[in-house]
């Protein structure tokens, strides 16, 4: 009965073994392939470098003025503008601008990767309930696998820096951009869809002019959602090197700065407000007409 | 060739996933009850024949679960049949190809649908505009036959309005002007005014019936009201359960209904408006006697006249405004209150 009350794990001997034969498959793949890999991810940090450099070297009233300039298109509302500006102006006095900038073309490059592969991937699992079945449970492990458990391997293959960051940044934030995708796609009225097709529309037209429009505003929230999730994984990402705003932060932490790391995480506090305002009237605004009306 | 007719043969829709395995069944005389109940599959549509003449409306009515949305989606094809065909214009619906049927539905079809359907980012311009942009029309093009239909369904000055800003007889007459500018042959209308107000809806069928007059497409109409069959259908069929009951002329209906069931239909309707004068008139004896009617007015108007003139007779003249026949008070009265 020892069985019963003892729960009859694997050996101690075979354990071992097969995290040694596991670990050590993973550690001659990282030395065979690292090179290849670390190269294939060499654009993304020349992209990095580019838009990093290219914000810090704009004078700092030009990108009041342009994110002033979006807070308005976005909104039409002088009361965002004047919300957004003064975040960046607090931010900036208090000695935080350049982390603020690194922090900003982090978060900028991480959006921009989720929406490419977010993008293309809810399309194709708003269309085929097959797709859809493999790639949520990926969704699922994406967003409740610890952050730390997959920085492992991405260090091990990419090392520390900018690059690993961004990955693990756009594993932890893509989750939401493809859900709403094909969730927004997937809710489009059958009504306008059935209209669609009696007119003779391919399956491209339909998409371009039915199903995408109307999905825009879900997902817009979507592009929300990973900015806000991204901003999040700043702290992380600092601990393998990403520079920004969560460094201090983690130097805060070390020490025990109270002041360096509640101002830190303030102005991660203020930049979220600035990009969830501006995308989320975008959002209302494209929403305005767009709901189908009856009688 | 605008004036082709459709032809429908043995068309059977059953709804399923091994729907072809019981056409024979349900051919032999297996009910929709047994089929649902034996096997779980859904009879739509069962030998399905009819004819729809070109250039005219016809009407096909039904109750709810008889199977006309059904029917009317297999023209297009919109549902795909189980078994059966639709010949149009020498080819088959049914048999063609995807790219055929992309083709067909682009360039001779058009549908108005009951909830409208209207692309709500698009303002009303855009909108009529839509089935020209489908089929690759160019920008200025596009907008200006738009236009022109917009402003002949009554809409003029509403080109920059969003769907959501319109009422639903509003929002229908930009469904039809979609329909329109696309210039196909075939009109086809799935409850179109169902959704409607009823002052509305008479409104629209008047516009119907005069855009009807100059286009003279072959219109298909759905629609679960008598009173709107009588007042479109050049041809009506009436469904029921999937099969067709009775077809024929509104007057054909009304006086000869095929069974308890269009009786009990027919019981309703105000039958001095159903039927026109020119499908009673006897034929003419001797000379014209007393004023003269166009034969597609109805009975009610032929008894106003008779009031009016103090007449107990009309002669009734056909198309080319050549005397066909006559009536008499008697057989109107007759007529209308038997």
């Amino acid at each position: 009965m020892d069985w019963f009350w003892k729960f009859p794990a694997m050996n101690e001997d075979s354990f071992l073994l097969l995290k040694k034969t596991i670990d050590e498959s993973f550690r001659g793949f990282t030395r065979g392939y690292g090179d290849a890999i670390e190269s294939f991810f060499s654009p993304l940090q020349t992209f990095l470098i580019a838009v990093e450099r290219l914000l810090i070297a704009t004078p700092w009233p030009v990108i009041v003025l342009i994110v002033a300039a979006l807070a308005w298109g976005a909104s039409r509302s002088l009361k965002v503008v004047a919300g957004c500006a003064a975040a960046l102006l607090f931010i900036g006095y208090f000695g935080m601008w350049e982390d603020t900038m690194k922090t900003i073309s982090m978060i900028f490059v991480c959006t921009v990767l989720s929406i490419i592969i977010g993008l293309p991937t809810g399309i194709l699992m708003s269309r085929s309930n097959g797709v859809r079945s493999v790639v949520n449970p990926l969704l699922d492990i994406m967003q409740t696998m610890p952050s730390f458990v997959y920085l492992i391997p991405v260090v091990m293959l990419l090392g520390i820096g900018r690059v690993p960051g961004v990955i693990a940044v756009v594993i932890y934030a893509l989750p939401p951009m493809i859900r709403l995708t094909d969730l927004g796609i997937r809710m489009v009225d059958r009504d306008v869809l059935e209209a669609a097709d009696a007119f003779g529309s391919s399956s491209w037209q339909k998409l371009k002019d039915v199903q995408l429009p109307l999905a825009l505003p879900t997902i817009m929230a979507g592009i929300n959602q990973t900015i806000m999730m991204a901003l999040a994984m700043v702290v992380i990402a600092s601990m393998i090197g990403v520079q920004g705003l969560g460094q201090p932060v983690l130097k805060a932490i070390a020490n025990q700065y109270f002041t360096l790391g509640i101002f830190n995480g303030l102005a991660i506090v203020g930049i979220a407000i600035i990009f969830d305002r501006i995308s989320q009237s975008f959002g209302l605004r494209l929403q305005k007409h767009r709901e189908v009306a009856h009688g | 060739m605008a004036s082709s007719s459709i032809e429908i043969r043995n068309l059977y829709k059953i709804f399923g996933s091994r729907g072809k395995d019981y056409v024979k069944a349900v051919a032999d005389g297996m009910s929709k009850t047994e089929l649902n109940a034996e096997h779980g599959h859904v009879l739509g549509l069962k030998d399905i024949n009819i004819t729809i003449p070109g250039g005219q409306i016809t009407v096909i009515m039904g109750l709810s679960g008889s199977g006309k949305s059904t029917l009317i989606r297999h023209i297009n094809r919109l549902i795909d049949p189980t078994s059966g065909e639709i010949i149009y214009d020498g080819a088959d619906i049914c048999r063609m190809s995807e790219e055929e049927l992309r083709q067909f539905r682009r360039k001779r079809t058009a549908m108005v649908f009951q909830k409208f359907g209207l692309l709500p980012h698009r303002n009303v311009l855009q909108n009529a505009a839509y089935g020209l942009e489908i089929q690759g029309v160019a920008k200025g093009e596009r907008e200006e036959r738009a236009r022109r239909w917009i402003n002949r369904v009554g809409l003029e000055g509403f080109d920059a309005k969003y769907p959501n800003q319109l009422s639903g007889g509003m929002q229908q007459r930009v469904g039809l002007a979609r329909a329109l500018a696309n210039d196909a042959e075939i009109l086809l209308m799935d409850e179109a005014y169902s959704a409607l107000d009823p002052l509305i809806r008479v409104d629209m069928q008047t516009v119907l019936l005069e855009l009807q007059k100059e286009l003279k497409k072959t219109v298909v109409f759905i629609t679960h009201d008598l009173d709107e069959a009588l007042r479109l259908g050049d041809k009506i069929a009436i469904l029921r359960d999937g099969e067709i009951v009775q077809q024929g002329r509104a007057e054909d209906i009304v006086m000869n209904p095929a069974n308890d069931y269009i009786e009990s239909f027919v019981k309703e309707v105000n039958r001095g408006r159903a039927i026109r004068v020119g499908a009673v008139a006897q034929p003419l004896t001797g000379g014209e006697a007393g004023p003269s009617i166009d034969a597609d007015h109805s009975v009610e108007d032929a008894l106003k006249v008779m009031l009016s003139a103090s007449a107990d007779r009309l002669t009734v003249m056909g198309p080319d405004a050549r005397p066909v026949g006559t009536v008499t008070r008697d057989q109107l009265l007759h007529i209308i209150v038997m």
